[in-house]
């Protein structure tokens, strides 16, 4: 007759393999201190070197008065805020890839292949209304609307991975919304919603998974 | 509920079986070869357990090509996950009676 230990180790092992197969647990949490401390670092680059820190509630109908050339300035703005977003990218991919070989685990399997997928199609989508944003020189609505589709993207992912990542899509979604209703302080909501809540988040992953 | 041995499924006594329907329920669907790795058992293990959990119709087989090679994926059917879950209840059942 079996006894306890067999019939808990059973549901251990059911459990177990339920979770490694449908959720991807190798997310490393300083990917997203990572992504946060890179974030901070290009928003220091728009207010201080972009802007020239002339102003620090910038509303977008006033760069004209404050600078000759306003074009090159939003060209500025948008490549450093792209150049983040691959840093960040690859750091993830970096630390991710890292945590996997650790754990003796593959990165490419099922469920990060859904992960990605349920990541990038909002995430693809918010890219392509940014660019019509920005065609249509909406830009009071481009920094929301980063912070919204972003928020999106981690709430349509975190089936995949750790449920917590649905709180910092949350987050994200309610920093993008108040971001719409200042929109003078834009770099200061991007600042924090891909910052501050990256690094949190990050630091609280990675006490509670690596640490 | 009763804590009763003969609840059990004699059929997922077996670790490999325990582990294809564990896999199986929380996924639609799943191939040969992701089966293999994640449970990390030989062709030859895992194909013989995939074949006798499909002849009691635990499980059925999709039989596909992607691109030019032949991919065999499985998924759980409604009886299968039935049987299933009432196995999880029953282990959990005689886990809190002892």
């Amino acid at each position: 007759m079996e006894n306890k230990t067999d019939y808990s180790d059973d549901i251990k092992t059911i459990k177990k393999i339920m979770e490694e197969s449908s959720r991807f647990l190798s997310l490393s949490g300083l990917s997203g201190l990572f992504a946060g401390f890179i974030a901070v670092l290009g928003g220091l680059i728009a207010q201080f070197w972009i802007l020239k820190n002339k102003t620090f509630l910038i509303s977008f109908s006033q760069l004209k008065y404050l600078f000759r050339d306003v074009s090159s300035i939003k060209r500025e703005l948008i490549t450093d805020a792209t150049l983040v977003l691959i840093a960040a990218l690859a750091g993830s991919f970096y630390f991710s890839y890292r945590s996997a070989t650790l754990k003796g685990q593959k990165i490419w399997t099922p469920v990060s292949k859904r992960l990605l997928l349920n990541l990038f199609m909002p995430l693809v989508a918010g890219a392509f209304f940014i660019l019509f944003l920005y065609s249509a020189e909406q830009w009071k609505l481009i920094v929301p609307a980063m912070l919204i589709f972003y928020g999106l993207a981690l709430i349509s992912a975190c089936k995949f991975t750790y449920d917590e990542l649905f709180y910092l899509g949350v987050a994200e979604l309610l920093t993008g919304f108040a971001s719409a209703i200042f929109p003078e302080a834009s770099i200061m909501f991007w600042l924090f919603g891909f910052g501050i809540l990256h690094i949190a988040y990050g630091t609280f992953m990675y006490r509670k998974y690596e640490g | 509920m009763k804590a009763d041995i003969s609840r059990l499924n004699k059929f997922f006594e077996n670790r490999v079986r325990l582990g294809i329907m564990s896999v199986l329920i929380v996924n639609n669907s799943y191939d040969f070869n992701n089966l293999k790795e994640t449970l990390g058992v030989t062709d030859g293990n895992l194909a013989s357990h995939l074949k006798a959990l499909e002849e009691n119709n635990l499980i059925k087989v999709n039989k596909q090509f992607i691109g030019r090679k032949p991919n065999t994926s499985y998924s759980i059917t409604e009886s299968g996950a039935a049987l299933f879950r009432d196995h999880i209840k029953a282990l959990e059942d005689l886990i809190k009676s002892q």
